[in-house]
Order: structure tokens, then C-alpha cells, then sequence
């Protein structure tokens, strides 16, 4: 029996691009095998090279082109004017939001489906369960969720399902510099010496982050403004079987700034035309992929280790 | 000119890791006392920390006799393969008689919704909750009734919300800091495999090596050098955010640097904002410090609340605090954000 497609979703660009940079990406993302966009500035509410109806344009000509698509909401809400931008968000009706925390649970249940982002928390299946009425359609789960935890929160043949009967999907995080941790702090103004409300936006000029390395050069992370990333690159393009067991429908590929395109088309030809995994990712680095590759959460490890086969 | 109306005194809440802790917490004049069981159930899940049945019961008794309040932490995630500590401990809350539950997991929630709707459920700082919309979130589904808010918000924030929430407010008033908002940071599993969320710790001890090398003292933490430390540094114990590292050519304290949040001079500032509970951070510390530590509060929260207009931190409550600092520095935290 051939398997279903997975759904290759394109996950908001974490960083801070330059609004021409943000365009042409979604431009080449709208001619590429992604079957799902998810749109918007998650992280940080001082960068608006779009603002929330540049975002629904950009939507609707992917929708044209035949992409799902679903707006982000901030991960760390703080002001009443990161609930006001949720409440907007709230007001359309051409797109789902994916939540970003329990704010905008609380302002969006009922009005938009919902998409329940990678940050809520859900880590058992009467977690996700508890959610399940809320007008969600899938669930994103945690980056440091292992797939068997995965297969049990949210299984194949007994998935959690809405008050109406519906299937929850899932989603993994399946490639991208890992979102690890977030602050009300910006770490970017900080190593430039730079106060938050008068940043100078420094965080343009690191399109993929800003290095952090250990006192002996061991890349560790990165630094995008109050987000803490992975410095390695997380990636389950080898990972498709564990994946498949674990009954995912859907994989987040995180953008990055050089070299997406191949990325996109690698798990493509990998998890919907059956052809090899070997010796694809390997080629990434040469096109600007950050690296190293890491893939340990999947596995029950430390994220940052290499589960080899 | 005539005072003010004196404000209401926010309830005092300490840590007690063990049951010398809780007694000294509550001789010291604390109003209520938090503590977690032995097992990866709350987010200070260390060797030697924390209570059985037994000492619970006896630690209940002790507060109860003496007016004081006990609360329970069971403020980490359940686990997807084994819920069952998390129920357990739950009904185990129940039957031992503390006085609040503080969660973070909305498994957790459900359960005492469904089975002990009876408890008193406090929101722990775990859980995120940084608006009024997400608190009211927790309230409207599982009667949450009090929100102890995340260590990232600045005064101002913390009035916002108290002004739009009719969920009681807990703040953090001194002890270590996380600069990252709590229930959001996967770095210590990233690292180690273990994080808060999921096993109760961070940075744990178990994967903590240090090593004499050529250029100094080496703490690392799941192999990845934290720190390095000159002969005449002192050494501080590898929290991987608190680690010195390299960004752009500059060697630094790049996310965060080892110091302890304190705020009682912002006291007055928090009471007027209508906070109703002031938590001391440290169940992994010594009876001693809980001690001391609470003494000073309980001395700055009397004052604050008989006298407002004429408060000012004393200074032997500074003396006293930092003793117990890390870093041995002290600051404001983000309620007054210098760095904003």
C-alpha cells in the first residue's frame, strides 16, 4: 500500500529578514512542494518589515498557489499590544492561527481554527485531549518531545479528536534550528550594548542567528534577539520510518536563509517520492545550511546529539 | 501630611525543600510554605530534596498548628508514557490536606478538576502565563485562583495584568534568577537531555564534569565547556545560561550572568500595585538560608504594610540577603528593566 503524503508545512521565518528577503523567500516557496505555509513574525513584536496585512496578502497569493496557509501568533505575549495583534488576527476569516501560547487560546477558541503551536506544552495525551475542543485541527508537538511519546500522545489508530469527531493531526518539528527557550530579554541588543527599546534593529544583519560558540569554539547556539536557538541543525530527513510509526501527518521545516529550496526538495523526493535519504543532506552544507545536523530529541537523547543508524 | 490607606500585606511564601526547611520557614514567620514530593512530580526534582507522605503530613501539621498554610508543587509535565506520578500525587495533595496545589500541566488541572474539584489551584510560574488572557484562560477552565507570574514581566506589566485579572497575583521577590521565561527554555535538555518541563531539573548535577586543564578550571555540562575559570576566579556552579561564552569575537556572560534577583526595595511599589503573594525562591537551599531569608521579609512586609510612606530597606536585610546571593550581586530583575 503506498503511504499518505506528509505534509510538507514551511514554518514562520524565525529571524528578522529584510521585507524584499521575506517577499522573494515566499515567492520561491509558492512554486515549491510545500503543501502548508505558516505565516508571521512570531518572536519579536518590535520587527514589522510586514505587518499584519502585508502578511494576509502574502497569504492569499499563496493560497492562489494552491498552498494551506495559517497565521502565527507571538510566542511571548506581554503588552496589551500583543493581545490587541492576537485579537486581529482573530478578526479574519481566510486563515487559521497557530497559538503561541495560552493567550491567544484564550482570545481566538471559537472564532478561527486553530493550530496548537510547538510552544502550549502538550507533552501527554490528556494534555492535547484537554485542548481538543478548542477548534483545533492539529497540534505541533514540543521540539523536545521523542517520537514514542509522539506515537502515545497522539497515535495512529486512536487519535485525539475534536467535540465534532474530527482526527487531531500532528506535526514534528522536522528540520530547522531548534527554538529552545525565550526571554522578555533581548540577547542580540545585548552583545551589541544595545538597549531593547532602541536596538537599531541590529538583529538584520544575522540572518540565521547570531553564533554563540564555547570559550573552545564549539558552536552551541544562537542568539535571535529574545529567542535562544540551537546552534546545530535539527533534521529528521533520515528519520522517515520512526516517523511514519509515529503517526505524523505533518513536518515543520524551519527556514533558514541560504539553501531552503533543496531542503524543501530533499524531503520531498525523501517522504513522498520513496527515493533515498543517503548523501542528501551532506550537500546542504555547501549551499549555506547551517551545520552540524542534530536529530537526539527524536530519539529519547540530548537534542543536540546524532542518533546515527 | 497623613499616610496613605495602609495596603494589605502580601502573603509571605518560602521554600522548603526538607522538613527543617518548612519548620524554619514557619518559625521565621512565613504565611505559607511551598514544597514538592520526591520525584520528578515538581521542578525541584534534586537527590536529597524534597518530602515523602510521611514528612508532608508531619510538615501540614506543624504549619497548621502555627497558622500558617502548606502548598504543594506538582508543576511539571506529565509524562506521556506514565501519568500516573502526576495523578498520584495529585489525590496523594488531597489526602494529606495541603492547602493548594501549584500546576503548570493542564493534564494535571483536568485531574483535579474532575476528581478534586475541592482543591485550591494556584498557577505556577511553569505554565507561562505572562497576560491576563492567558491566566483567565486557566480560570475559566479549571478555576485557577491564584497566578504566580513568570520572572520576565516589569512592574508595569505585573499592574497591567493585575488590573484586568480577577486571579490572584504572586510574584518572585528574591533568589535565583531564570532569564528565561520558565516552561519555555529546552536548553538543559538540548544539552543533558533533561530539562524542567519534563524531569524536574535543570542543568542537573549528574551530567555537571569538572576538569583541571592548561587553562584554567573547566566546568561542562553534557561535555560542552560552560565555564573556565582563573586561578584567582570564582567558581560558580555551570547553570548553562550563566556560562561564559564567545559571540562575535567577544568572550562574555552572553545571555546571562550569575546573579540573584531581589526586590525588596520595590516592595511598597508591589503591594500598591495590589500583588497578594510574594514568593522566595530556593527549595534546593539550606534550612538556614530559608531562615534568614525569611526573617528579613517577614520584617520588610510588616514594615511595608504598618508604615508605607516611611519604608526603606534596611541595612541589615541587605547585609543579610546578600549572603545568600549568587554571584553575590543583586538586582532589580526585569521589574525594572535597565537594559530595556
Amino acid at each position: 500500500m503506498k503511504s499518505p503524503r506528509l505534509q510538507l508545512n514551511v514554518g514562520p521565518v524565525l529571524y528578522h529578514w529584510p521585507r524584499q528577503d521575506l517577499l522573494g523567500f515566499y515567492a520561491a516557496v509558492a512554486d515549491s512542494p510545500a503543501d502548508r505555509v505558516t505565516l508571521g513574525e512570531t518572536v519579536c513584536a518590535r520587527r514589522r518589515e510586514l505587518r499584519l496585512d502585508d502578511w494576509l496578502a502574502l497569504g492569499r497569493e499563496l493560497a492562489a498557489a494552491g498552498k494551506q496557509v495559517v497565521l502565527a501568533a507571538q510566542t511571548l505575549v506581554e503588552t496589551e499590544a500583543d493581545l490587541r495583534l492576537i485579537e486581529r488576527q482573530g478578526e479574519q476569516h481566510d486563515f487559521a492561527v497557530e497559538a503561541g501560547d495560552a493567550s491567544a487560546l484564550q482570545l481566538l477558541a471559537g472564532r478561527v481554527p486553530l493550530v496548537l503551536g510547538p510552544h502550549l506544552n502538550l507533552y501527554s495525551r490528556a494534555a492535547l485531549a484537554e485542548h481538543a475542543d478548542l477548534g483545533a485541527t492539529r497540534w505541533v508537538a514540543a521540539v523536545e518531545l521523542p517520537l514514542d511519546a509522539v506515537a502515545l500522545i497522539n497515535p495512529v489508530a486512536d487519535p485525539v479528536r475534536s467535540p465534532r469527531g474530527e482526527a487531531i493531526e500532528t506535526e514534528v518539528w522536522a528540520f530547522g534550528r531548534l527554538p529552545l527557550a525565550f526571554s522578555a530579554r533581548c540577547f542580540t541588543a545585548r552583545h551589541h550594548h544595545l538597549p531593547k527599546d532602541d536596538c537599531g534593529f541590529r538583529c538584520l544583519a544575522d540572518p540565521d542567528g547570531l553564533l554563540l560558540s564555547s570559550t573552545e569554539a564549539e558552536p552551541f547556539l544562537v542568539l535571535n534577539g529574545t529567542q535562544t536557538q540551537s546552534a546545530r541543525v535539527h533534521s529528521l530527513l533520515a528519520d522517515a520510518a520512526a516517523l511514519r510509526a509515529a503517526g505524523v501527518h505533518s513536518l515543520r521545516l524551519s527556514p533558514c536563509a541560504q539553501g531552503f529550496e533543496a531542503v524543501l526538495a530533499d524531503f520531498e523526493a525523501v517522504f513522498n517520492q520513496d527515493q533515498p535519504a543517503l548523501g542528501r543532506a551532506e550537500a546542504w552544507a555547501a549551499l549555506g545550511v547551517p551545520a552540524p545536523l542534530a536529530n537526539g530529541y527524536a530519539h529519547r537523547l540530548a537534542g543536540m546529539a546524532w542518533a546515527g543508524r | 501630611m497623613s499616610e496613605p490607606p495602609a495596603p494589605t500585606a502580601p502573603d509571605l511564601v518560602c521554600p522548603a525543600g526538607s522538613l527543617r526547611a518548612l519548620q524554619a520557614a514557619v518559625d521565621a514567620g512565613a504565611d505559607a510554605v511551598y514544597l514538592g514530593l520526591k520525584d520528578a512530580t515538581n521542578a525541584r526534582n534534586f537527590a536529597g530534596l524534597n518530602f515523602d507522605d510521611a514528612q508532608v503530613r508531619e510538615g501540614v501539621a506543624y504549619a497548621h498548628s502555627r497558622g500558617a498554610q502548606v502548598l504543594m508543587a506538582l508543576n511539571t509535565y506529565a509524562d506521556a508514557r506514565d501519568d500516573t506520578p502526576w495523578r498520584r500525587a495529585v489525590d496523594r495533595a488531597a489526602a494529606l490536606g495541603t492547602d493548594a496545589l501549584i500546576v503548570a500541566d493542564s493534564a494535571v488541572m483536568a485531574h483535579c478538576r474532575d476528581h478534586h474539584p475541592q482543591l485550591r489551584l494556584h498557577l505556577s510560574v511553569q505554565a507561562s502565563a505572562t497576560s491576563h488572557a492567558a491566566i483567565e484562560f486557566y480560570r475559566q477552565r479549571y478555576g485557577i485562583q491564584r497566578a504566580v507570574l513568570p520572572r520576565v514581566l516589569t512592574l508595569q506589566q505585573v499592574g497591567q495584568v493585575i488590573r484586568h485579572t480577577q486571579v490572584d497575583i504572586e510574584v518572585f521577590g528574591f533568589g535565583s534568577l531564570c532569564v528565561m521565561v520558565e516552561g519555555r527554555c529546552a536548553l538543559s535538555s538540548y544539552v543533558t537531555g533533561q530539562a524542567p518541563n519534563g524531569a524536574g531539573v535543570c542543568s542537573p548535577a549528574s551530567a555537571v564534569r569538572w576538569q583541571e586543564g592548561p587553562d584554567g578550571v573547566e566546568a561542562r555540562l553534557g561535555g560542552v565547556l560552560i565555564d573556565r575559570y582563573g586561578p584567582d576566579e570564582p567558581r560558580g556552579y555551570p547553570t548553562l545560561c550563566k556560562g561564559r561564552f564567545e559571540v562575535g569575537g567577544t568572550r562574555d556572560y552572553a545571555i546571562e550572568e550569575p546573579t540573584s534577583l531581589n526586590t525588596l526595595a520595590l516592595l511598597p511599589e508591589l503591594m500598591r500595585l495590589g500583588v497578594k503573594a510574594i514568593k522566595i525562591e530556593g527549595r534546593q537551599r539550606s534550612a538556614a538560608y530559608v531562615q534568614q531569608v525569611t526573617t528579613v521579609w517577614r520584617q520588610a512586609i510588616d514594615q511595608a504594610a504598618a508604615q508605607p510612606g516611611r519604608y526603606a530597606v534596611r541595612p541589615d536585610w541587605t547585609a543579610m540577603l546578600a549572603r545568600h546571593a549568587e554571584g553575590q550581586q543583586h538586582t532589580l530583575g526585569a521589574y525594572d528593566r535597565p537594559w530595556r
